[in-house]
């Protein structure tokens, strides 16, 4: 019988953790493959990096299982640190030391020697454009330069696998392009990519597969477009208006009945169909009850629909998420 | 993987990073002049007392180097994560810490070294047992920093680390027999001062210095030694049970 050579770059089964009185995993499941960029997804307080934490050696899992690479890590957290480069939601570089300091140390913890340790630390203050800044204080560095240089340490080892927690929160648009970019390109490299985020169109652009996890649980687990697949072909039209909306949902149905209507604000229509949408007819009987329309404009579906339709998560706490953060996924 | 490059590399960046920093430089050199300056006017002896107070001097120098250094660089390191950049390491758990107490191991030996440089111009030190003053310093500065490594586990903010060494460290220099013998200490605190490690420290830097010690010197040694070990393997357990939970 043939047997898969190459195990899972990662295993988890049933994991769970409590802390005190907060249970913040209860039962994550999921199974990461070589060179895969897998998303883990999920609002804040969802449990994504106390699984993290789970997953690199820093936290014991209460219950359930761990494999990195077949190394079985559960009873030994540690086991497999010598495969996995990690970079924290916050930097935990060394503000005292400059960014080629910090890059060299970081080198040094893996057992690389001082040559290949500067050329390494070189080479990627170049790749990741802080050559400039090499030898300045950490602790002087921008916030997207500090999640830049953090990377560049994450990977100073050329690990297999790469956890990224919460790589471009509260950075830049210019700054969260660019380290999307770099991830990317490492992934293409070869590197298995472990991300996490509550950005769903950062998680839909960027990676292969992706897991909903919502209260410590793993809700589902797929492709991208295995998960857009039920609303690929559905049209969105989304009319934002001055007056009265909420009135009109009644005669909007009977007047219109092909179509789905929402109402997810004050002055917003939200219209779902199987074909596509005829904004006239629409228009014409919104004005014809003394609404004014100021826009109508189409929605291409999205893995926020998806997200919202699985997990029950409301589109707005997933917003506030983003502006709490700074939104860097744009 | 070379796990001593890791070692040398944390050790040599917490030299640079903490322990060589001028203000920590300048706390080494004025402390135990503060300290013998403080004995002098309390007993207003002259020179000739230097033995008599050395012992002390050496022993609190090594014992407040050691402890407030290591219990705020560590907690501060937790604090800012920067630790758990160490922790994500493949590292073995015992070079790791041993790694980042060898610095403060050092700054306790150095403490100790300036009070004993300072007597060698001010008095005659030919009668000192040398073979047993350097081990006596290594091991009161290396159960010193345990002790430190133990208190900086039991605390998550730095100003607690400082509080929480006072703790230890005042009702220690009083009891282990440094500044008057232990057995002038009244008969409930005598076998409290057993349990301390500085008491067979003390005892062996009087022994060194003066000639008079009241234990074995390889009594001394050894007990100092379990203590060492006892520190550090606790410190490691709690470190292990505390912060990857």
């Amino acid at each position: 019988m043939p047997t898969d050579p190459s195990p899972a770059a990662i295993q988890v089964q049933g994991l769970a953790k409590r802390f005190d009185r907060v249970q913040a995993v209860s039962a994550v499941d999921f199974e990461v493959r070589p060179g895969e960029l897998f998303g883990f997804l999920g609002p804040n307080g969802a449990g994504k990096t106390t699984t993290i934490n789970m997953l690199t050696g820093l936290a014991r899992p209460d219950v359930g299982t761990i494999h990195i690479s077949g190394i079985d890590c559960t009873k030994s957290p540690r086991a497999a640190q010598h495969l996995i480069g990690v970079v924290p939601d916050e930097s935990n570089l060394y503000p005292e030391l400059t960014g080629f300091g910090n890059l060299c140390f970081c080198a040094a913890l893996y057992g690389i020697n001082k040559a290949e340790r500067k050329s390494r630390a070189r080479e990627l203050l170049d790749t990741f454009d802080l050559a400039g800044a090499a030898d300045r204080k950490f602790g002087g560095y921008s916030k997207g330069m500090k999640r830049k240089l953090a990377i560049a340490a994450g990977i100073i080892h050329r690990p297999d696998i790469l956890f990224l927690d919460e790589p471009t929160t509260g950075i830049d648009v210019a700054s969260a392009r660019q380290l999307r970019q770099l991830v990317q390109v490492l992934n293409k490299n070869g590197t298995t990519i472990f991300l996490t985020t509550h950005y769903i169109e950062e998680a839909e652009r960027l990676c292969n597969r992706i897991a909903f996890i919502v209260s410590g649980r793993t809700i589902r687990t797929d492709t991208v477009d295995n998960l857009i697949q039920p609303v690929r072909d559905t049209h969105v039209l989304q009319v934002t208006c001055i007056g009265r909306t909420g009135d009109l949902a009644g005669d909007l149905g009977r007047t219109f009945p092909d179509l789905a209507f929402s109402f997810p604000e004050q002055g917003m229509i939200r219209v779902t169909s199987g074909s596509p949408v005829r904004v006239g007819p629409l228009v014409r009987f919104l004005e014809d009850r003394a609404v004014e329309v100021t826009e109508a404009r189409k929605i291409r579906p999205s893995l926020e629909e998806v997200f919202i339709d699985i997990t029950g998560v409301k589109a707005e706490i997933m917003g506030r998420e983003k502006e709490k953060t700074g939104g860097g996924s744009r | 993987m070379n796990q001593w490059i890791a070692f040398w590399n944390i050790f040599v960046k917490d030299l640079k990073t903490y322990y060589l920093k001028p203000p920590n430089i300048s706390w080494g050199l004025i402390f135990p002049l503060a300290w013998t300056g403080m004995f002098f006017v309390k007993t207003g002896s002259g020179l000739s007392s230097i033995p008599e107070v050395l012992p002390g001097v050496m022993a609190v120098s090594i014992l407040f180097g050691t402890t407030s250094m290591l219990a705020v660089t560590i907690t501060f390191e937790k604090k800012n994560r920067s630790f758990e950049r160490l922790l994500l390491a493949p590292l073995s758990f015992e070079i790791l810490m041993l790694a980042k107490t060898s610095g403060a191991i050092l700054f306790g030996i150095l403490n100790a070294l300036v009070p004993l440089f300072l007597a060698v111009w001010l008095t005659d030190l030919s009668q000192v047992a040398w073979g047993v003053l350097v081990p006596a310093v290594f091991l009161i500065s290396v159960a010193s920093t345990f002790m430190g490594l133990f208190i900086a586990v039991a605390v998550s903010e730095v100003f607690e680390a400082q509080t929480f060494s006072n703790f230890f460290r005042f009702p220690m220099i009083f009891l282990c027999g440094l500044f008057f013998p232990v057995s002038a200490l009244p008969f409930f605190l005598e076998p409290v001062s057993y349990l301390l490690p500085l008491t067979y420290g003390a005892d062996l830097l009087h022994g060194a210095l003066r000639g008079e010690h009241t234990l074995p010197y390889l009594v001394d040694l050894a007990v100092l030694a379990v203590f060492c070990t006892g520190l550090f393997a606790v410190s490691l357990y709690n470190i292990r049970r505390r912060w990857i939970a």
